[in-house]
């Protein structure tokens, strides 16, 4: 049983999502959905401690063997990884009951759950797989069902978003292909330990090489939402679903962080890759991503535009610490890469609790909406410090990280730069403070506070991101240890 | 009871304290039992440690491994002994002062009033006992953030408004400027522990060690040294017992205590005194001094002619500090007692007029000094010790600061006392002058003229720290033998 665990992790979720279609009833769909990410976590749990006690584990499809066969292949990086998106799922499931029954219309529930499962399938998978070209495989199954799960948004403009999504998403993932057929072409192989092995002599100034890491820098971007690639996900994350957004936030945009390491760092490997000049280009960009996003953050009326925007300065610390390629900075981009999951899921959903008593999430509809829902806003808080960065949170793990690589490298303008774009965070979050807070209530209402299902997921949430800010053991750990490995340049 | 625990618990405390007010919410006398048995038991317990602390023990904690080689921990030295005793005994005195307060102002949202500032002790005291430069930026900002809804308390606009300049100066300073000094700090030397001789000798040397002293200054904005002092005079929308525990001692203090840890423990006397990098911290102190009295000269609320006066008198101890000889050293360590006891008998004036006769400006006090005569001459009493005579404890700090500019022939330091004292007197005598001599305006249309003395628990208080600030006077040897031993002195 135990070493069918890779296999079982992306087969569960495929398997149960059918089953929402045939059965139909947007309860029993809705239990098989919460049922199966339970499981998917507790997978993904014992995977990690597997790959913790024993080292990588390589499950070869159908016994065929690699790299002949589709190789699953997962180290800590990806063991990690899995972790924090079937944790997400599971919340998100245990979540979305009501949040989904107000916010779809009743007959197309069940479709919900199983393109949700189907898109839990192609993350998964993503993350677990060894071979590239399967990667592209799971990453056009969790595409498809993502437009999907956008275009169910109640607002008409979630189906123009979707649209946007579709056709940014299908160029990243277009170009993704054209840069592996690209080492296809060189090397023969689509395994990505056997690409990594066979590029290792190749001459960093090869046309055909330097060509197949722009597609797929470019192509990563854009699923990735680096700036300025990133203008399908403010609309997408707006339009979509409450639920559906608290998701894809925490995972999808991790995934296709996970998967750019893996091609950097993996395949290509450090020496190549830093010869090409590609880490600087993204240096740049991250840093500009982090003050533009987090500026025009601060501007939005609706919050989940404003998360949104958000989130995009947030890949940027993310990348940003990719790009030092050192140890110190790519644990740092990884352990933020949990961090920043976890908070941000405790700001969507309690954003999709305001949703669903509210009806909006326009700020000039919560004033005073801490007074009728003090748990909801209390998350809200929590998390909002969290993006801050402020200590005993996570966020100041990760931006205590950050800065030290900076410093490690040498770069104290890049660790102000780090310092005060987080200082705008602090703006956009507190404008939403004082209003939820301080103002009046515009008419009187019963507005009550949100039932206690949505309640729960929201403070595990919340919780989480207090916790791993205090005790840094796991997160860390895990994330340094992924690091040395990638930046070792062991496949 | 080990001394370890006396240390966790002087933390725990208020924050167990905390969670029973905010579950004894509903019923008002039990909540404010509360408030004061935790007040009591925290100076107590904190009391335990004094003696060991005398005798020269070093008692430690270290917490939790926070970053790999960086922990949370405590190490109670003589400052923080002396700080951690003064905060938590004027807790008493001021929860006394708070009910009486409270309830004769009618305030709103009591509960998370008494919460907030049980937190806010909690933090303080754990700024205290900080071993690191990590542990204490860690509750230097939860200071910031927990104090935060008691200077918003009123929550009109007003309150809001000084409550956003308030947490702007304060976060802005310290993530921009404190914590890259801490970065850089840790980046050069490898550690963030305090030592005796400072850690940052033959590390960072020539102007970047100016540079370094200059970031974490003015990164420290609780110690408001201009031109970031802004925060202070905003605070004065909180209700008085912020103002006069909070705002003259706690957060205030935990400023400049942090200032002469960061001189005395990070880069070390000695250090600083051969790298002539320091010399500007003079002037910039004295002008602070000197620029902030004639403000207060000028304001007309007493309030705010207060929170100059406590600008002003902060800059003393940043300036004792400054003058980098051991016995300043020690003025700058009673200093920040001396004016502890002073400042909040001040407040607790202003707070007790207020109470009594809704008055708040100064030219209002005329002839107030009869109908109020407890509360006027523990004002005279404050005053006197804003301007360091005898027999109050003002004149015994401000003695070792000069003989620290003597010994060390700064006559800019001199010439910057000298000038003070005679402005303190400007703007303090005129007060007491009106308040005992001038004739009260006949004004019969209000009943303004018809009050008597402040509740009774005001009273108590006022009457306890006047006390105290003529025993401290009377009796130094505690704080002295503790100020001496910070400097490695006698035992």
């Amino acid at each position: 049983m135990s070493a069918h665990l890779p296999v079982l992790q992306v087969l569960i979720p495929l398997l149960a999502a059918p089953f929402c279609v045939v059965l139909r009833h947007r309860d029993i769909a809705w239990a098989i959905s919460l049922i199966t990410s339970l499981v998917c976590f507790a997978i993904s749990l014992m995977i990690l401690d597997q790959v913790l006690t024993q080292g990588v584990i390589s499950y070869f499809m159908g016994g065929w063997p690699a790299p002949w066969g589709i190789e699953f292949r997962i180290d800590v990086v990806n063991a990690y990884v899995l972790v924090i998106v079937s944790a997400i799922g599971a919340i998100v499931s245990l979540y979305g009951r009501h949040s989904i029954n107000k916010e779809i219309p009743r007959n197309q529930i069940y479709l919900f759950y199983t393109a949700y499962l189907l898109c839990l399938t192609g993350l998964l998978g993503m993350t677990a797989t060894g071979d590239a070209f399967n990667l592209f495989v799971f990453l056009e199954i969790s595409s498809l069902s993502t437009y999907a799960l956008i275009s169910l948004g109640k607002n008409r403009r979630a189906l123009t978003a979707s649209y946007q999504y579709l056709i940014m998403g299908t160029l990243g993932a277009t170009f993704y292909v054209i840069g592996l057929g690209l080492l296809y072409m060189m090397t023969g192989t689509l395994n990505i330990v056997d690409l990594h092995n066979k590029l290792a002599d190749v001459d960093g100034s090869l046309r055909t090489f330097q060509a197949a890491l722009a597609f797929l820098t470019v192509g990563l971007s854009l699923k990735l939402a680096l700036f300025p690639l990133h203008l399908w996900l403010p609309n997408a994350y707006t339009y979509a679903p409450s639920t559906v957004t608290a998701f894809l936030a925490s995972t999808a945009t991790k995934v296709a962080v996970y998967v750019m390491l893996r091609v950097f760092f993996t395949i290509f490997g450090v020496d190549l890759f830093e010869e090409t000049g590609v880490p600087n280009i993204i240096m740049i960009l991250a840093i500009c991503g982090m003050f533009v996003a987090s500026t025009v953050a601060i501007f939005q009326e609706n919050l989940k535009r404003m998360l949104a925007y958000s989130s995009v300065a947030q890949i940027g610390y993310i990348m940003l610490g990719i790009s030092f390629l050192s140890v110190t900075g790519v644990s740092a981009g990884i352990v933020h890469l949990f961090n920043h999951a976890i908070m941000k899921c405790a700001l969507f959903l309690a954003l999709g609790c305001v949703m669903y008593r509210v009806g909006s999430v326009k700020l000039s509809d919560m004033h005073g909406i801490a007074k009728k829902m003090p748990w909801t806003m209390g998350a809200f808080v929590v998390g909002g410090l969290s993006l801050i960065g402020v200590p005993l949170t996570v966020g100041f793990v990760s931006k205590w990280y950050l800065i030290n690589a900076a410093m490690e490298a040498d770069m104290m303008p890049v660790a102000a730069l780090i310092l005060l774009s987080s200082l705008l965070a602090l703006v956009y979050v507190w404008r939403v403070i004082e209003v939820a807070y301080f103002r009046a209530p515009k008419t009187e209402s019963n507005i009550k506070e949100a039932p206690l299902s949505m309640l729960i997921p929201l403070w595990i949430m919340a919780g989480a991101s207090i916790y791993f800010g205090i005790d840094t053991d796991m997160t860390l750990g895990v994330a340094e240890l992924a690091a040395e490995m990638l930046v070792g340049g062991t496949p | 009871m080990s001394m370890e625990l006396s240390i966790l618990l002087s933390i725990l405390i208020p924050i167990i304290g905390a969670l029973l007010i905010a579950v004894t919410g509903k019923i008002p006398n039990l909540r404010e039992s509360v408030t004061m048995i935790t007040s009591v038991a925290l100076f107590l317990n904190v009391l335990t440690l004094l003696g060991p602390v005398l005798d020269g023990e070093r008692p430690e904690l270290q917490l939790i491994e926070m970053f790999p080689g960086l922990t949370i921990g405590f190490k109670v030295e003589p400052l923080g002994m002396m700080f951690s005793l003064i905060a938590s005994g004027l807790w008493i005195l001021n929860s006394i002062y708070s009910i009486g307060y409270m309830r004769g102002n009618n305030e709103k949202h009591q509960t998370r009033f008494y919460i907030c500032f049980a937190i806010a002790i909690a933090a303080t005291l754990g700024l205290a006992y900080s071993s690191n430069l990590l542990t204490l930026f860690i509750f230097y900002e939860v200071l910031t953030f927990s104090t935060y809804p008691l200077v918003s308390h009123k929550g009109d606009e007003n309150a809001v408004k000084g409550a956003r300049t308030y947490l702007g100066i304060l976060v802005t300073t310290s993530v921009a400027f404190l914590f890259f000094a801490i970065a850089w700090t840790y980046a050069a030397a490898g550690t963030l522990d305090f030592v005796d001789g400072g850690i940052l000798g033959g590390n960072v040397e020539g102007p970047m060690l100016g540079l370094l002293l200059m970031l974490f200054i003015y990164g420290i904005g609780k110690a408001a040294v201009m031109p970031v002092h802004r925060w202070l005079p905003a605070a004065m929308v909180a209700p008085t017992p912020v103002s006069a525990l909070l705002h003259a001692v706690a957060v205030v203090k935990s400023g400049v205590f942090t200032v002469v840890k960061v001189i005395v423990y990070t880069f070390g006397i000695d250090n600083l005194v051969n790298s002539a990098s320091a010399g500007w911290l003079v002037y910039v102190s004295g002008f602070t001094i000197i620029a902030a009295s004639m403000v207060a000269l000028r304001q007309d609320n007493l309030k705010r002619r207060l929170a100059y006066s406590t600008i002003s008198q902060l800059s003393y101890v940043v300036l004792a500090a400054a003058i980098l000889t051991p016995i300043s050293a020690i003025g700058a360590a009673l200093h920040i007692a001396a004016h502890a006891f002073g400042k909040i008998t001040l407040f607790f004036a202003a707070g007790s007029i207020y109470t009594a006769a809704h008055k708040t400006e100064v030219s209002q006090l005329n002839g107030i000094g009869w109908k109020m005569p407890i509360t006027m001459t523990a004002f005279s009493i404050g005053a006197l010790s804003m301007i360091g005579l005898p027999p109050t404890a003002g004149f015994i700090s401000k003695w070792y600061i000069i003989q620290g500019a003597v010994s060390s022939d700064n006559f800019v330091a001199l010439a910057v006392i000298v000038l003070s004292t005679l402005l303190n007197a400007g703007y303090f005598l005129p007060i007491i002058y009106a308040a005992f001599f001038k004739k009260e305006e006949d004004r019969k249309d209000d009943h303004h003229g018809d009050h008597g003395e402040a509740p009774l628990p005001i009273v108590i208080a006022i009457t306890s720290t006047a006390s105290l600030t003529v025993l401290m006077f009377l009796f130094p040897d505690v704080a002295l033998e503790l100020a001496q031993q910070m400097i490695g002195g006698a035992q």
